[in-house]
């Protein structure tokens, strides 16, 4: 039990150290241009009074470690410092945008998890037949298309031929919680079909490798009922490897969600991060990145840490 | 040769799809300001005109030929795909079979720092990275072929250190070659296959990834001619039930499609399964 707990912590220890050095990535990655970041956003229209302004507000009047130091310090109270372009605060920017990314993410994995798992499955244990090749072809081709294709097509066909659903996204802090389902079912319906393809072909790949496991061809020999088998002897081994994929596709979907919340206008933080880029508005920028990619990595260490702690096999490894 | 002409005579109906799909863009792709009737910037009537004899596909939001940068688009984003995915698989792949030979303190710290770059979404890191340097295409290429080459780099490590321990690889050692025969001669012609097959899937990714940041406007830059940003470009036709704006996403979704084909061939020749 005590290596069980040791390892865990030791995991949670690493996924902090790389929570810190990604912080740093995205603080140091401005100093990786050559040339003077100012200059280089304010581009032609440049006097020297603005290049001083804009380099005070990207504090690279002042030395880099103290800043970062400020950064951190600033991000960890909640405090992301200013927007260049408008000059207003990053969090407040960030704040209900961040709510609403979440509500998409979260809205489009309990759909799509459970959807694509059952399906996973369902190609795992009638291997080779019809209904496993026909899943398989189309999570192919769903892996293959873009994103915002399939937004369109669902656009055309669902919005616009039938007038089923709204094509914008368009939700404000006022909008009731009955009129935020309706207006992002085509995103979510967009993020199911992404991720569905993904997970159906994880979960199929682990109960596959796990039935070809000898224990289970046992337990089959001695003749119980295919659904014993899979319950009493597949499901628990299984378990840790679908934790795995469900975990790895909320991380996915969280940065999938930038694409889809372009095509539906949906005020999310991804729309954010890609407006900021556009207007090189780097403060905005930084923040959004640290906070995508922080979700990520957290979610990553939460599936590593339940495969940890799922798997007893792990304990005795020598 | 004969040997090639039966690999192709036994291969699958979708493979053999992939292969006619990616010729025919490869050449539409070269020969592009032949095959076109007007220039890709040129403005040749009025904006969102419908599909005619003069204009097969319509015009787009500032009047220009829709066929024309259709054809033009493949050009440039499968060109700026194919410049990418080149450039990480040189660097990437290099590194890693250095590394994964040499091993060492250098193969230490490569590794640890292509696992911190991978603990952050690819899309996110190149978004960070444009806004920083701008979205010309040079930097586009070169932020994007330095993200894709940490996976060339763990394939070509993870190759390099499995085929350096094998006996033959250790005679040449012991006969005294240098560094570069042992890569070159003893280890590059058994890691080639899945190298090749690395390099058609993540072909696929870079090239989905350019189209994915042009369509979000921070790719390849107006008024160059690209499938991702036409989509872009002619959205609001959709609005009105017309397909046009669909068909550059369609492109690149066919593209996609047959390059996976012919990677998913070359992976079960490669291995020998038959099934």
């Amino acid at each position: 039990m005590r290596s069980l707990a040791a390892m865990i912590l030791k995991r949670i220890g690493l996924g902090f150290v790389t929570l810190a050095i990604v912080s740093f990535i995205v603080f140091f990655a401005v100093y990786l241009l050559p040339g003077d970041l100012a200059e280089e956003i304010l581009g032609q229209a440049r006097t020297p009074e603005t290049v001083a302004n804009i380099r005070h507000e990207l504090g690279l009047d002042r030395p880099a470690g103290t800043r970062y130091i400020e950064w951190i310090g600033g991000v960890l109270t909640g405090d992301f410092g200013r927007s260049l372009a408008s000059g207003r605060s990053i969090a407040e920017l960030t704040g209900s945008r961040l709510v609403n990314t979440f509500f998409l993410a979260g809205f489009a994995a309990t759909i799509s998890l459970p959807l694509s798992i059952a399906l996973g499955l369902a190609a795992a244990l009638y291997r080779g037949r019809l209904i496993d090749r026909s899943i398989n072809v189309a999570a192919l081709t769903a892996i293959s298309l873009p994103e915002f294709f399939v937004a369109y097509i669902l656009i055309l066909a669902l919005s616009v031929k039938a007038g089923l659903v709204p094509s914008l996204a368009s939700v404000n802090p006022d909008t009731p919680l009955a009129e935020r389902f309706y207006r992002t079912i085509l995103p979510v319906v967009t993020l199911t079909l992404a991720v569905a393809a993904h997970v159906i072909r994880l979960t199929r790949a682990a109960i596959v490798n796990l039935m070809a496991n000898q224990y289970i061809e046992m337990a089959r020999l001695k003749g119980l009922k295919p659904s014993r088998v899979i319950v009493r002897h597949a499901l628990p081994n299984a378990l840790a490897p679908i934790i795995n994929v469900v975990v790895l596709n909320l991380a996915y979907l969280i940065v999938g969600v930038v694409v889809v919340e372009v095509v539906f206008g949906y005020p999310g933080l991804g729309q954010l991060l890609v407006d900021a880029v556009a207007k090189r508005d780097i403060p905005v920028v930084q923040a959004t990145c640290l906070i995508f990619a922080s979700t990520y990595i957290v979610l990553n260490l939460i599936a590593d840490v339940l495969t940890i702690a799922l798997d007893p096999r792990l304990l005795h490894q020598r | 040769m004969t040997n090639l002409a039966t690999a192709f005579r036994a291969a699958p109906p979708t493979a053999w799809f992939g292969l006619v799909v990616t010729t025919l863009i490869f050449f539409v792709a070269l020969l592009a300001p032949v095959i076109a009737p007007y220039g890709q910037t040129q403005i040749v009537g009025p904006e969102f005109a419908p599909w005619s004899n003069s204009h097969l596909l319509g015009t787009d939001n500032l009047g220009r030929d829709m066929a024309t940068r259709m054809i033009y688009g493949a050009r440039n984003t499968v060109g700026v795909a194919l410049a990418t995915t080149l450039l990480a698989f040189l660097l990437g792949g290099s590194a890693g079979l250095l590394a994964g030979t040499v091993r060492g303190w250098a193969d230490q710290l490569l590794g640890r720092f292509v696992d911190i770059i991978m603990a952050i979404p690819s899309l996110i890191f190149a978004l960070l990275l444009l806004a920083i340097f701008g979205t010309s295409i040079a930097s586009l290429i070169l932020i994007i072929a330095g993200l894709e080459s940490t996976r060339f780099f763990r394939l070509a490590r993870a190759l390099a250190l499995g085929i350096s321990a094998l006996d033959y690889v250790e005679a040449a050692r012991l006969r005294g070659e240098g560094l570069g025969w042992l890569i070159y001669r003893e280890i590059l012609p058994n890691a080639a296959a899945p190298l090749i097959a690395e390099f058609g899937l993540r072909l696929c990714f870079a090239f989905l990834f350019i189209a994915t940041l042009s369509f979000l406007g921070l790719g390849i830059q107006p008024p160059t001619a690209d499938w991702g940003s036409m989509v872009r470009d002619n959205a609001v036709l959709i609005t009105y039930g017309d397909i046009t704006p669909l068909l550059p996403a369609a492109a690149i979704a066919l593209l996609t499609v047959a390059v996976n084909f012919i990677v998913d061939w070359l992976l079960q020749r490669s291995s020998g399964l038959k099934d």
